[in-house]
């Protein structure tokens, strides 16, 4: 009982954690149609700017608001490779990713930073509320609801984002280039704006996540757009494809529901080297699955 | 008076110098005054598309010049003409988003050519004006503004687009052919349509056919095109007394000569 408590706590920390990476992946995987690249070069770019500052003791918020404004320019630079280098958008995403991997190593000057003895965002909100009388401790049963608020506000303020008038010149960018252009919309400006979006969720992301683990390292980022994309796949294979609070939705319980599955992966006996695999065959499945219920139900 | 849009000179080769070189626009001279309606018609490869992309800006002239109500465009990129330019392709798909919702479509294309910030898009108010909009077209989408362009016939998803590209600032109208894909009935209401929206807002257009009848019997003017170049131009009595069958003469004859010199129907 211990041992599945354990499993769903698990779960939902690590899921929440993650989720704003899932956000960030949905915006170019499902909007722009394509696997930007550079998330692994941005992911851990939001822990290792989130870390040098922490060490330096910036507050815990600021730290991870600059975190996602770093990720924000990296969005930015892909999108100008592609759009004014002209340079496929999978290759530009490549170059970004390359490039971060030397700025990484230079904001935290080695290749691993750890975090054990600097506050972070879930401790220092467990003080501020402390300060109010309460009685809390810095450990899962915090981070979780820590985590969520923080995830219903970028929940929120995405789904509002794409429902005003530069939000949907955005979706459109990604679905119908030549039809937004023609109705006077520069697209080169909004592939940055999606861009910029997309990687300011997956750096503060990685913030979260070094905060969380204790720890900035520059393989953090290794696959992870692949989690990712795993995530909203497997959003969308349960909930499948409305709205796009509805997509929001998925994306968040995708991710939540992948890292059940890595949780129950291991739980059988798997060991860590295997979860790639896992991952590739979720994928698969995520990919493969909705295909099979539309052939159920016809 | 300046004319509305003005070609000099315009020319465009694809693949020049290799093997493959098409020729898809010959050394065009055209001027179009405010309120000309234009049927185009002209063989397969004949420059009809090309014509029309490189009016919206798709297409860069590799010589010529192209000017709009007496300024030069020829370099400004499609969303810098967007504002005065509409256009409808042949694929129903091509000229709306068919991922989001008509409500999406109808806001995105309100505001053409102004600038979008993060203003709320689609408002109650915006809903009225769209309803409004969408009732005079008769085929019921004014009550699904909710629904996704995605499933919409065909039929509806260009009379949706024909909306789009008229419903704000657009003072010429390009469409290319942008009846082919439909079904003879749903193609003459969608005709229709067009010109009564092309009345109403008194647009100049320029419309792509291969329709013969709709070329002869829609619009003040008729040119055809042929090799790259403007073959025939006729306008207003001339025009209204052309036949089908003498257009196909036409287009005969010049399937064996190849002229490039433009020459006047008479009847
Ligand atoms: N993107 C392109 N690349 C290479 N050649 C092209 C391109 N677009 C058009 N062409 C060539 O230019 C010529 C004119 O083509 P265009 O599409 O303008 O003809 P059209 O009159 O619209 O024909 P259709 O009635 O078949 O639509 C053709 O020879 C065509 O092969
Ligand atoms: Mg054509």
């Amino acid at each position: 009982m211990a041992q599945f408590q354990a499993l769903v706590l698990n779960m939902f920390e690590q899921g929440f954690l993650f989720a704003f990476l899932g956000l960030g992946v949905l915006i170019t995987f499902r909007f722009f149609r394509f696997p930007d690249l550079t998330a692994e070069g941005s992911y851990p770019l939001g822990g290792a700017v989130a870390a040098a500052l922490l060490v330096e003791g910036i507050d815990p918020f600021l730290a991870s608001f600059a975190a996602a404004g770093a990720g924000a320019v990296a969005g930015t630079i892909t999108a100008l490779i592609h759009t004014k280098l002209r340079i496929n958008n999978i290759i530009a995403g490549i170059i970004a990713m390359t490039a971060l991997y030397s700025i990484n190593l230079r904001v935290m000057g080695k290749a691993n930073v750890p975090l054990l003895n600097t506050p972070t965002v879930f401790s220092e909100t467990v003080d501020g509320l402390n300060r109010f009388g309460f009685n809390l401790h810095d450990n899962v049963y915090t981070t979780i609801p820590i985590a969520l608020v923080l995830l219903v506000a970028a929940a929120v303020l995405l789904v509002w984002f794409f429902a005003t008038d530069l939000g949907l010149a955005v979706r459109a960018t990604g679905q119908n280039e030549t039809m937004i252009a023609s109705l006077g919309v520069d697209t080169d400006r909004t592939k940055m704006v999606g861009l910029a979006l997309s990687n300011a969720f997956i750096a503060f992301s990685g913030a979260l996540v070094a905060q969380n683990h204790g720890f900035a390292d520059i393989g953090m980022g290794i696959g992870i757009l692949v989690t990712g994309a795993a995530a909203v796949l497997i959003g969308e294979a349960i909930f499948g494809d409305r709205t796009v609070a509805w997509w929001v939705l998925a994306a968040i319980c995708g991710t939540v529901i992948y890292r059940l599955l890595v949780a129950l992966a291991l739980r059988v006996g798997l060991q860590p080297v295997d979860l790639r695999l896992v991952t590739a065959v979720l994928l698969l499945l995520a990919l493969t699955v909705p295909r099979w219920r539309v052939r159920v139900l016809k | 008076m300046t004319p509305l849009l003005e070609l000099a000179g315009v020319t465009k080769r694809f693949h020049a110098g290799t093997p493959s070189e098409a020729v898809a626009l010959r050394n065009i001279t055209l001027t179009l005054a405010a309120g000309d309606f234009v049927t185009v018609i002209g063989s397969n490869g004949a420059g009809k598309s090309t014509l029309l992309k490189t009016i919206a800006g798709m297409i860069a002239p590799d010589a010529g010049t192209i000017s709009f109500d007496g300024r030069d465009i020829t370099h400004l990129p499609v969303y810098r003409r967007a504002a005065t330019i509409g256009r409808i392709a042949q694929d129903p798909g091509d000229s709306t988003c068919a991922a989001m919702t008509i409500e999406e479509n109808l806001a995105m294309a309100e505001r053409r050519g102004m600038p979008r910030g993060l203003r709320r898009a689609v408002t109650q108010t915006a809903r009225a004006r769209f309803v409004a909009a969408l009732a005079p077209i008769g085929l019921g989408l004014e009550s699904r503004l909710g629904i996704r362009v995605v499933a919409l016939s065909g039929g509806q998803r260009q009379a949706l687009a024909l909306l789009m590209a008229t419903l704000a600032g657009a003072r010429l109208l390009l469409l290319d052919e942008h009846l082919a894909a439909l079904d003879p009935r749903t193609a003459d209401i969608v005709m229709d349509l067009t010109a009564r929206v092309v009345a109403e807002r008194a647009l100049t257009t320029l419309m792509v056919t291969h329709k013969m009848q709709d070329a002869i019997r829609f619009g003040n003017r008729l040119i055809m095109m042929h090799a790259g170049a403007i073959i025939l131009d006729v306008r207003d009595d001339a025009k209204a007394a052309l036949t089908v069958e003498a257009l196909v003469t036409r287009f005969h004859e010049v399937g064996s000569e190849m002229t490039e010199d433009r020459v006047l129907l008479t009847t």
